[in-house]
């Protein structure tokens, strides 16, 4: 297995874009990528959506996104798991570089939500979740988090206004983030007075429906080296499923998915939890991203809300975790989230992030932790300034 | 020797009183409740249908029933005036619910408010020529009334089951006997969604008159007298009308007194007299005779001379008690819950 | 919903029929052809006890299109007495009353109503425990 690098980067402005299309929304982001990096050619491509098929009717991405690339027989692959597809992408592409079966892939993510209605987007989430014995009986995305919420309330006493600290700190970050959705700050009290969504969640507790794309470019060391890009490895890959339905799950408070991913991502890069300066974590609702903290062991079992209220997860805090304003402030265009969360921690390591949300300590070890469903699928990825 | 060898009924939990309708309509509450004799209604809410109250009658019925494998019921007859499908029947969901399928037969039955006695009618004939070893016939009803019509006030919901067979009986069925006119005192037309209804007429030449014709001829077939019978349930639209012919009929009030349930229940259609000789099995000792008279508008009744065993002792509390149902943890809903609950409000639709 | 897939779940949503296998016991609920524990490929049919205890619940008052009408509605997952958890909607009782720990028995229920002109979908409710 071949080192492997993160050369480029692209994003364009994630929010409800009407103007542009799905197929330019990826274009756009992909040439972003590929200017950034300086590429002269590209050998394959990966791309992350959940469904093109039922939020825009379209299938078959490979084709249609190499050829509006403007690159002629392409290979190119659409790769799905809910909303860890960019995830997904972001390790196919590694181990098709790290195996030496390509030099140079495109990992890219793209979701247009917004030419549906709210009952259609609600519908096509709604097709990560068990679709016989969850969503038949009512469940929606934000009550199957809401179900966690509960429980972990019920064994740790976690709090409201623990939940509302992690959305407030995301936009607090988010502000900052040119690309971000929601960039503005918001309180406490913004989010408890919020409209309920499902008990306990509120509007403000969940990640928004967005239109948006991201690209990295992946390449050998020697062809970063070549290109004079600083050298940011890709040192840990995990991936795990688990249960595609809560109820299955042996424990309602913990995502074992996520502890799962991580053990295989460390044990590949050699490295543990302490190694780790920064994280970009899937926040689709407050309450996963403190069940995240745990799962991953940042913080111990119950104590990720208590952090969180704390200042520990915020930019001066002992573990700062989503930076660029997590999927709650930045957006979340499903199948591009797990590369926006590259991208964002491409930029810190290199010390480019924006507008003063830049980590001051010379960040060099980051995580990213992307994750479909309720859990169903993670993917964890380490990278490291060589 | 054919009867029911278990029984048993399901009442939604939601009531709603007269003074809120009335309040509504400018109506006079007190008039109508003194009018009627009705306090309040039982409402179903958007989940529960005629299949849905069957499918629980029926499991309080074979709790009763005791050992009966639902696999040896050869017959699943629904009577309703509110089948949830126009085409296609509520009894095959009842029947795979219950895990009756394949080997049975099922129709749905109706005919207004006696649909439900018609199927039991049918299964104990089923069962006594030996076509079928135990039968199960439902009377239920979500029925509908039309806004601000008198009949708002009482339509309600409820289903009774009643697992018939030859051995092992709760009651004996020892005399039946229907009478039948064509009486169009009360009718809903094909894609109507509330029915038409004779006001006065619905009265003396329909109701009382087949009430009395069934009753009578029932009791000249068996020679019996009122003061033979220790009980007697008949149809009930409104609380006034059972309580008037049972006294025509020479029965005091005690004895339609533990099935006579409008007042608090509303009219359960299909389901009422039926519901109605439940809650008197409940109540009932060994050797009793029970006289259960439906009425039907169109119009009909169907008349059963009932007769108590020992079983009812070692039977009665396998399941609920109809009282209960009728009287216990209930929600009292507000005319716009009702209304939202019974799609009585127009939608973007 | 295309009559099909309703069809197809009957057992499971009228009747509760699970597998067990016939190795370590492990009950699927809905059956599975292969026990996710042991890797037998051995089942036997069982039905689910129609009690059980809340886990966790939630209000739903952002309702998907076929259950706007029902909003707020809450759904739940609960343990049954045997130790499998499903999940269903907690029907007949303010949402404010439902707790955690909440004993709950089954109800056959109008899931689905699929508009004015589809298939309706029966299957199964948890209602709080009152007798």
């Amino acid at each position: 297995m071949r080192d492997v690098a993160v050369v480029g980067i692209g994003m364009n402005k994630w929010g409800e874009i009407w103007a542009k299309s799905f197929r330019d929304l990826f274009v756009e982001a992909a040439l972003m990528a590929i200017d950034d990096a300086g590429v002269d050619r590209l050998d394959s491509m990966t791309i992350g959506c959940m469904t093109g098929g039922l939020f825009v009717g379209q299938e078959h991405l490979a084709s249609m996104m190499a050829d509006y690339l403007g690159y002629k027989n392409l290979p190119a692959a659409r790769v799905e798991s809910a909303c860890a597809s960019g995830g997904l992408a972001f390790r196919t592409a590694y181990i098709e570089v790290a195996s030496g079966m390509s030099d140079i892939v495109l990992a890219g993510g793209v979701e247009k939500m917004t030419d549906v209605s709210g009952d259609g987007a609600t519908y096509a989430l709604a097709t990560a979740a068990d679709q016989e014995y969850e969503v038949f009986h009512g469940a929606t995305f934000p009550g199957l988090y809401a179900l966690m919420a509960v429980a972990h309330m019920e064994k740790y006493g976690t709090t409201r206004d623990m939940l509302s600290s992690v959305a407030v700190k995301n936009h607090h970050n988010g502000s900052m983030n040119p690309n971000a959705q929601y960039p503005f700050k918001i309180s406490v009290e913004d989010v408890n007075n919020s409209v309920m969504v499902a008990s306990p969640l509120r509007i403000l507790d969940c990640s928004p429906i967005t239109d948006g794309a991201a690209a990295v470019i992946l390449t050998t060391v020697d062809i970063a080296k070549k290109l004079g890009k600083p050298i940011i490895k890709i040192i840990g890959s995990g991936h795990a499923t688990d249960t595609i339905a809560l109820h299955s799950r042996k424990d309602l408070t913990t995502l074992d998915g996520t502890t799962v991913a991580a053990k295989r991502a460390f044990e590949m890069a050699g490295k543990t939890i302490k190694d780790i300066d920064f994280a970009e974590v899937h926040d689709c609702f407050t309450i996963a991203e403190i069940i995240v903290s745990e799962s991953l062991g940042v913080f111990e079992p119950g104590q990720g809300g208590v952090a969180a209220q704390k200042g520990e997860t915020g930019l001066e805090g002992s573990f700062p975790i989503n930076t660029s304003g997590g999927l709650k402030s930045k957006g979340h265009p499903v199948g591009a989230t797990g590369i926006g969360q590259a991208v964002e921690v491409i930029k810190q390591l290199r010390g480019d992030a924006e507008n003063g949300r830049q980590l001051k300590n010379n960040p060099k070890t980051a995580l990213m932790q992307n994750m479909g469903g309720s859990g169903g699928s993670t993917l964890v990825h380490i990278l490291e300034v060589a | 020797m054919v009867g029911i060898v278990g029984y048993g009924a399901h009442i939604p939990r939601h009531r709603i009183q007269v003074e809120e309708i009335a309040k509504v309509w400018g109506a006079d509450a007190p008039s109508y409740k003194k009018g009627l004799m009705l306090t309040q209604k039982s409402v179903p809410p958007p989940d529960v249908d005629t299949i849905t109250l069957s499918v629980e009658a029926s499991k309080n019925a074979l709790k009763r029933a005791g050992n009966v494998d639902p696999a040896d019921i050869g017959a699943l007859y629904i009577g309703s005036e509110s089948h949830p499908y126009a085409v296609k029947p509520s009894g095959t969901v009842v029947a795979d619910a219950l895990g009756m399928c394949p080997s049975l037969h099922v129709a749905d039955f109706e005919f207004a408010c006696k649909a439900g006695s018609e199927a039991m009618f049918v299964c104990l004939g089923l069962v006594k020529s030996g076509y079928i070893k135990y039968g199960l016939a439902i009377g239920g009803d979500t029925s509908q009334g039309a806004p601000g019509d008198a009949l708002e006030y009482s339509t309600a919901a409820g289903a009774a089951a009643f697992i018939m067979g030859s051995e092992n009986l709760i009651a004996e069925a020892t005399y039946t006997y229907s009478f039948t006119t064509d009486t169009p005192d009360f009718w809903r037309r094909e894609y109507q969604h509330y029915p038409q209804h004779g006001g006065r007429f619905t009265g003396e030449p329909a109701y009382f008159r087949t009430t009395m014709g069934a009753a009578n001829g029932i009791l000249e077939m068996s020679g019996m007298k009122p003061a033979d019978f220790q009980w007697a349930v008949f149809h009930q639209p409104n609380g006034k009308f059972p309580l008037r012919v049972a006294k025509m009929l020479g029965f005091t009030k005690e004895q339609i007194e533990p099935g006579w349930l409008s007042p608090r229940l509303g009219n359960t259609y299909s389901g009422a007299s039926p519901i109605g000789l439940t809650a008197t099995l409940d109540v009932a000792k060994p050797g009793d005779k029970i006289l259960m008279v439906s009425y039907g508008s169109g119009a009909g009744s169907d008349a059963f001379v009932w007769e108590v065993t020992d079983r009812i002792e070692e039977t009665r509390d396998k399941a609920v008690r109809t009282a209960k149902l009728l009287d216990e943890n209930l929600t009292f809903v507000d005319y716009g819950t009702y209304a939202k609950f019974r799609q009585k409000i127009l939608k973007n639709d | 919903m295309f009559p099909s897939r309703i069809w197809r779940e009957k057992a499971q949503r009228y009747r509760l029929e699970a597998g067990k296998c016939t190795k370590c016991g492990y009950i699927a609920f809905p059956p599975r052809l292969i026990c996710p524990e042991c890797g037998v490929r051995e089942f036997e049919t069982i039905t689910l006890p129609d009690t059980g205890k809340i886990v966790t619940y939630t209000v739903i008052r952002v309702a998907p299109s076929q259950f706007t009408d029902e909003a707020p509605y809450a759904v739940g997952i609960a343990e049954l007495a045997n130790g499998v958890k499903i999940m269903a909607q907690i029907a007949d009782c303010k949402v404010e009353d439902i707790k955690v720990g909440m004993e709950v028995v089954i109800e056959f229920r109008r899931v689905q109503t699929d508009g004015h002109h589809g298939v309706l979908s029966y299957g199964y409710k948890f209602v709080p425990k009152w007798y």
